[in-house]
C-alpha cells in the first residue's frame, strides 16, 4: 500500500508497505531517516519515541498506515521544529525555509557510512539538543533520540518542570549508559536556559 | 572536582585548550543528538538483503534431520545455510577455546543456539522463510547447576574436549578452576574470636545495551568482503571471522559503525560470521539486525554464581582468615569464562588485609545460556558475597561497619592473596570515609504540606503507600577490581599520529582501530594528541582493521592502553618535529640545541616560553607519521595450584553508600540515593569519569533490585527474553548520585590514570543490599532482592531493626 504522511514538515510518500509495517521502519527503512531507533520494538524502550500530531508515541507500536494524512517529527526535524515553535509557529511544523532544507540535506550526507566525525555541519540545534551535549547526557546515544523528542515535548507543555516532572516525562524511555544524573541535568540546563530567553 | 595527594605528570605541560583534564565535549555529540550517527542497524546498502537466524527452541538435544526446502521456495528467499554450507574445515570460534560452533552440527546446547541462517529481500520474510524450516530435535537431559554437572552419570557438555585447561579440572563439565592459597586459613581460622559463614546466590545479568547487535556485510570484487559492525574489539571478532570464511585476514575488511553500548556483551561474536556468509554466498551486502528477542539469546551474559565464603575476625576487629569457593555458571560454551574464574579467585578476597587465605574459584560448563564478559567481570559477584560477610562479622564483633572495613582495608604495600603485591595507591578506607561524611538525604522528603509525594515513595505512582510502613535503611560498600587483561596476556594497542599542515594550520590525525562504545574514547584521544602536540585541530579517524589493533574496549583498559598507544605515538611524532625543527632553524637561535623544547599553541617554544618557530613553518612541505604499538607492563599466570603471581596491571576501587526506602508490607524497594567515592588516578576529562561512573553504579543498582534472567531449572530455557519481562532501571528507579573522584596518580600509568569504567559496578549492588537488610533485619544473600524476598514470613529473620 502507499501511505503519505507529513515528517518533519514535508510531505512524504512511501510505496509498496506492507500492511505489519510499523511507523518506525517506514521512517528508518523506506524515507531514509534512521535517527529514531529500535531497540525493543514493544514500546518498553522508547528509544523510537516521535511526535505524530504532536503527541509522544513509539514510531515501533504505530502501524505505519496509521500515520496516513498525519504530522510526524523525528529527532533530525526537532531543531527546525523548536525554531519554529520559538518564532510561534502554532504547531511547530510550518515547513523548512528553502535555504535551510538544503543545509540539512547538507550534513546528511555522513550518515550511511559513519565517517566523518571530524567534520560535523554546524546546524542549529534546538535548546534540549544542545543542552544534552553540554550536560554530558550521551554516551553511547542510542537512546538519545527518543529521550531528546520526549523531553522536548515535556519542556513544551512543562517549561520549569520539578525533577518529579522530568523523571515521569522519561519514565518511558530506558538508558543503559548514563545513570539519567547527566540526563536530569540537561534538561534542567535546556528549562534554565528557555526560561532566561523568554 | 576534589584532587588529592600526589600531583599527576603531563609529559611536556602543555596548557594548548581542550587537553588533558578538561571536560571537552564529545567529537561525535552533534551527531548522536541529531539522529545522523549511524549506528550499526542504520546501515544501507543498495540492493541489500536481511538476514534471519533460526535459534534452537530446546536447550540439549541431538538434531535429527533439518528441512529446508520449505524455507527455500518462498518468494524473496535468496539463501537458507545451514553447517553443511560451511566453506571450510574451520566450523567453530571462540575468544580463547574454539568450542563455539558457527551454526548448530549434529547438537545444540543451549536454548537459542543458532542452527540456520536466511538471506531475503525484506526482513519479515527472512523471518517468516526462517520459521519454515523444519528442524527434528531428540531431547537429553540438561545439567543446569554444579549438582547435576557433576553427577556421576552426568551427560557431558562437551565430550573430546582437547583444551588447555582440562588436564587440571576435576570433572569434564568444569571448564576451569583456580584456587588462591596463601598461608594457612584453616590454622589461622583457630585464632579466630568470631566466625561468620554464608552462602550467596548471584542471578544472571544482562548486559542489555540498547543497540541491538547488527551489522552489514558487503561482499568485494577480490572475493573478499567488508564488514560494518558494532563490536568491542574489531581485530578478536577478525582472528576469529576469517578462517571460517577461509578468507585471509586482509580481504576481510572491518570498519567500526556506530555501537549503542556494549558492557561486555560484544566482546564474542554475534551475527559477524552469518551475515559474511549470507553475502559471500549471495554476491549481495546482507545486513542483520537482532530484535531484542534475539539479542537476549545472542550474547553471553554476566555469570550466576554461588558463593561460599567463611571469615574470622579476632575479638579487636582483625580478618584472621578466609575460606571462599565460587561457583560460576559458565552455561553452554566457553567464551571468557576462564578469565572470569581468574578475576573471581584472584580479587575474591576484596579490598581487605587478609593473610591466610583458601579461595577456589570455578566455571561449569552447562546447557544454560553462555555467560562470559560483563562490566566488572567476575569481581562483582565476589564483591557481593564478601561485603555481606563484612556487616556480618562487624556486627559480631561489634564494631560500626564502615570502621570495621576501615580498619581491615588494603593500603599501598599489601599484598594481594596471590602474593602480588598493591603497589600504587589504594586508598580504601579514604575512599569509605569519604562516602560515609557525604550528608546524608533528609528524611521523609516526600512528606509535604500537601501530603505525600507519591512519586518519591516505594511504589511511586502506583500510589500504594503515602508512607506507612516505610522504613529507610543505610549501607556500605567497597570493591576491587583490576583494570586491563591479566595473566600475561599481550595487552598491547596501536596508534597511528600523523602532523601536517592543512590549510595554513597545524593539524593532527589519530587513527586506532580502538572501539568506541560510547565510553568517550575518541574525545580522550583527541585531548592527550592536543595536550601533546600542542595543537587545537585534531580529527579522529573511523576505527578499522586498516591499522594495527587497539585490544578489547573492556576490562576499563581503553584509556589506559589505547590513550597510552596515542600519548606514545604523540611523543615520537612530537620527537621527529623537532628534528625536523632543529635541522631548519637550529642555526638560528642556540635554544634549538640547549632548551626543553615543547610544543604549545601551535608554536615550538622552549621552557621558559620563548616562541623558536611555528609548526606550520617547521612542517612546511613535510608531514610526520607514526604507528606503534604499546604495551603496558607484562603479567604473569596464576600458579595453577596455589593461584600466586604477578597477575594483574592495576587494580581500581571505589565505595558506595545506599540510602533506600522499603515498604515492608509490600516489598517494593525505593532507593533514595546511591552515593559514590572512587580513586580514578587523574581524570583527563572529568565530565565522561563522572559518566561512567554514575553509569556502572546504575548497573549495580538494577542487579540488586530487579535484574535477572530467570532460566528454567528443568529445561533450561529463557523465560524473559524481552523489556517487558527483563527489567533494567528506568530514570524513576534511579536516584541522586553524587560522586566524590580522588586523583592519586599510579605512576606505572600514563598521567597517573586508572581504569574507571567497572569499580563503581562492583560495590553498587552490596551497598543496596544492605541498605535493605539495614531496613528490614532480613538476611537476603541472594541479589536481585525481589518483593516477596522481602515479605515471606520463612525466611530467617535476624536483628530486626529496633
Amino acid at each position: 500500500m502507499r501511505v503519505s504522511f507529513t515528517v518533519n514538515g514535508r510531505p512524504q510518500e512511501a510505496d509498496d508497505v506492507w500492511e505489519g509495517e510499523s511507523l518506525l521502519y517506514v521512517l528508518r527503512e523506506r524515507l531514509g531517516l534512521p535517527g529514531s531507533k529500535n531497540a525493543c520494538e514493544q514500546g518498553e524502550c522508547g528509544s523510537c519515541t516521535v511526535r505524530l500530531d504532536g503527541v509522544p508515541v513509539c514510531a515501533c507500536l504505530v502501524a505505519a498506515g496509521q500515520a496516513e494524512g498525519r504530522e510526524v517529527v523525528t529527532v533530525e526535524g526537532l531543531a527546525d521544529y523548536a525554531k519554529q515553535r520559538a518564532e510561534g509557529c502554532g504547531t511547530g511544523s510550518c515547513g523548512t525555509p528553502l535555504d535551510e532544507a538544503r543545509r540539512w540535506a547538507a550534513g546528511g550526507t555522513h550518515s550511511r557510512t559513519g565517517e566523518g566525525t571530524g567534520t560535523v555541519p554546524r546546524a542549529t540545534l534546538s535548546p534540549i539538543q544542545q543542552a544534552f551535549i553540554d550536560a554530558g547526557a550521551v554516551q553511547c546515544g542510542f537512546c538519545t533520540p527518543g529521550l531528546l523528542v520526549a523531553a522536548d515535548e515535556m519542556l513544551e507543555r512543562t517549561p520549569n518542570p520539578s525533577d518529579e516532572d522530568i523523571r515521569e516525562a522519561l519514565s518511558g524511555n530506558l538508558c543503559r549508559c548514563t545513570g539519567y544524573e547527566k540526563i536530569m541535568d540537561a534538561v534542567r540546563l535546556a528549562a534554565a536556559r528557555q526560561s532566561e530567553a523568554v | 572536582m576534589g584532587t588529592t595527594g600526589t600531583p599527576t605528570n603531563i609529559t611536556q605541560g602543555s596548557r594548548t585548550r581542550g587537553g588533558v583534564g578538561e571536560s571537552t565535549l564529545r567529537p561525535d555529540g552533534i551527531l548522536k543528538v541529531t539522529g545522523e550517527f549511524a549506528y550499526a542497524s542504520d546501515m544501507w546498502h543498495e540492493d541489500m538483503l536481511w538476514g534471519q537466524i533460526l535459534r534452537s527452541t530446546v536447550a540439549h538435544a541431538e538434531i535429527v534431520s533439518i528441512d529446508t526446502s520449505e524455507a527455500l521456495a518462498q518468494a524473496g528467499v535468496y539463501a537458507v545455510l545451514t553447517y553443511d554450507d560451511l566453506p571450510t574445515e574451520v566450523k567453530h570460534y571462540g575468544l580463547e577455546i574454539q568450542d563455539t560452533p558457527v551454526l548448530a552440527h549434529g547438537k545444540v546446547r543451549h536454548h537459542g543456539e543458532p542452527v540456520a541462517i536466511v538471506a531475503a529481500d525484506h526482513p519479515e520474510t527472512a523471518r517468516r522463510a526462517a520459521a519454515k524450516i523444519k528442524v527434528e530435535y531428540r531431547e537429553l537431559p540438561v545439567v543446569t547447576d554444579e549438582s547435576s554437572a557433576t553427577a556421576p552419570d552426568a551427560p557431558l557438555v562437551h565430550e573430546n574436549r582437547t583444551d588447555h585447561y582440562v588436564g587440571h579440572v576435576p570433572h569434564p563439565n568444569i571448564l576451569h578452576r583456580q584456587p588462591i592459597i596463601r598461608g594457612d586459613a584453616e590454622e589461622a581460622a583457630k585464632k579466630a574470636d568470631f566466625i561468620v559463614r554464608g552462602e550467596y546466590t548471584f542471578g544472571m545479568q544482562d548486559q542489555a545495551f540498547l543497540g541491538p547487535e547488527s551489522g552489514l556485510a558487503v561482499p568485494a570484487e577480490d572475493g573478499g568482503v567488508d564488514l560494518y559492525i558494532a563490536t568491542q574489539w574489531l581485530h578478536s571478532d577478525l582472528r576469529q571471522i576469517a578462517p571460517v570464511l577461509g578468507l585471509p585476514e586482509d580481504k576481510v575488511r572491518m570498519t567500526l559503525s556506530g555501537v549503542g553500548g556494549a558492557f561486555g556483551g560484544r566482546e564474542d561474536l554475534s551475527m559477524q560470521i552469518h551475515a559474511c556468509l549470507l553475502a559471500l554466498r549471495t554476491g549481495k551486502p546482507v545486513k542483520m539486525v537482532y530484535n531484542r528477542f534475539e539479542s537476549f539469546f545472542g550474547h553471553v551474559h554476566r555469570h550466576p554464581a554461588k558463593l561460599f565464603y567463611e571469615h574470622g575476625a579476632t575479638k579487636d576487629g582483625k580478618l584472621t582468615h578466609l575460606k571462599a569457593r565460587i561457583v560460576l555458571d559458565g552455561g553452554a560454551y566457553a567464551s571468557a569464562s576462564p578469565a572470569v574464574v581468574g578475576n573471581a579467585a584472584s580479587l575474591g578476597a576484596g579490598p581487605y588485609v587478609v593473610d591466610d587465605v583458601g579461595i577456589e574459584a570455578l566455571a561449569l560448563y552447562t546447557n544454560n545460556p553462555p555467560c562470559g564478559a560483563m562490566r566488572g567481570f567476575g569481581a562483582v559477584q565476589a564483591c557481593f558475597a564478601y561485603e555481606a560477610q563484612m556487616d556480618k562479622l562487624a556486627d559480631k564483633v561489634g564494631m560500626d561497619r564502615v570502621e570495621f572495613r576501615r580498619l581491615n582495608a588494603m593500603e599501598q604495600g599489601s599484598l594481594m592473596p596471590t602474593g602480588q603485591p598493591v603497589d600504587s595507591p589504594a586508598p580504601v578506607a579514604e575512599l569509605l570515609r569519604r562516602v560515609k561524611a557525604m550528608p546524608l538525604p533528609p528524611e521523609r522528603q516526600w512528606a509535604s504540606s500537601e501530603g505525600a509525594d507519591v512519586r518519591q515513595l516505594p511504589g511511586g505512582l502506583s500510589n500504594t503507600t503515602h508512607g506507612e510502613g516505610v522504613v529507610r535503611g543505610v549501607g556500605y560498600a567497597v570493591g576491587i577490581k583490576n583494570v586491563g587483561f591479566s595473566e600475561g596476556f599481550d595487552d598491547y594497542s596501536t596508534a597511528r599520529v600523523r602532523m601536517e599542515v592543512v590549510g595554513d594550520e597545524p593539524v593532527v590525525t589519530v587513527h586506532t582501530a580502538m572501539a568506541e562504545v560510547g565510553q568517550g574514547g575518541v574525545t580522550v584521544h583527541a585531548q592527550i594528541a592536543r595536550t601533546e602536540l600542542g595543537v587545537t585541530q585534531v580529527t579522529i579517524q573511523p576505527a578499522d582493521t586498516q591499522v594495527g589493533s587497539a585490544g578489547s574496549t573492556s576490562a576499563s583498559r581503553q584509556t589506559y592502553v589505547t590513550g597510552g598507544a596515542v600519548k606514545n605515538a604523540c611523543e615520537l611524532v612530537r620527537e621527529r618535529v623537532l628534528e625536523i625543527g632543529r635541522r631548519k632553524f637550529g642555526t638560528y637561535h642556540p635554544a634549538w640545541a640547549t632548551a626543553e623544547l615543547l610544543l604549545e599553541g601551535g608554536k615550538v617554544v622552549t621552557d621558559g616560553g620563548e616562541v623558536l618557530a611555528g609548526l606550520t613553518d617547521v612542517l612546511e612541505g613535510e608531514c610526520v607519521e607514526v604507528e606503534e604499538e604499546w604495551r603496558h607492563r607484562p603479567t604473569e599466570p596464576f600458579d595453577l595450584r596455589t593461584g600466586q603471581g604477578f597477575g594483574h596491571v592495576q587494580y581500581s576501587f571505589a565505595a558506595h553508600r545506599a540510602v533506600v526506602e522499603v515498604d515492608t508490607e509490600l516489598g517494593l524497594v525505593k532507593v533514595i540515593e546511591l552515593a559514590c567515592a572512587q580513586d580514578v588516578g587523574k581524570a583527563l576529562n572529568p565530565l565522561s569519569v563522572i559518566g561512567q561512573i554514575q553509569g556502572g553504579t546504575t548497573q549495580g543498582l538494577g542487579v540488586a533490585v530487579m535484574e535477572e534472567i530467570l532460566v528454567d531449572p528443568k529445561t533450561a530455557k529463557v523465560r524473559n527474553p524481552s523489556f517487558t519481562d527483563y527489567l533494567i532501571p528506568t530514570i524513576l528507579d534511579t536516584p541522586t548520585i553524587p560522586v566524590d573522584v580522588l586523583e592519586l596518580a599510579d605512576h606505572h600509568a600514563p598521567y597517573g590514570l586508572r581504569g574507571v569504567g567497572e569499580a563503581p559496578t562492583l560495590s553498587s549492588t552490596p551497598a543496596v543490599l544492605a541498605a535493605i537488610r539495614d531496613a528490614t533485619g532480613l538476611e537476603l544473600n541472594r541479589t536481585p532482592v525481589r518483593p516477596e524476598h522481602l515479605t515471606e514470613t520463612e525466611t530467617c529473620w535476624t536483628s530486626p531493626r529496633n
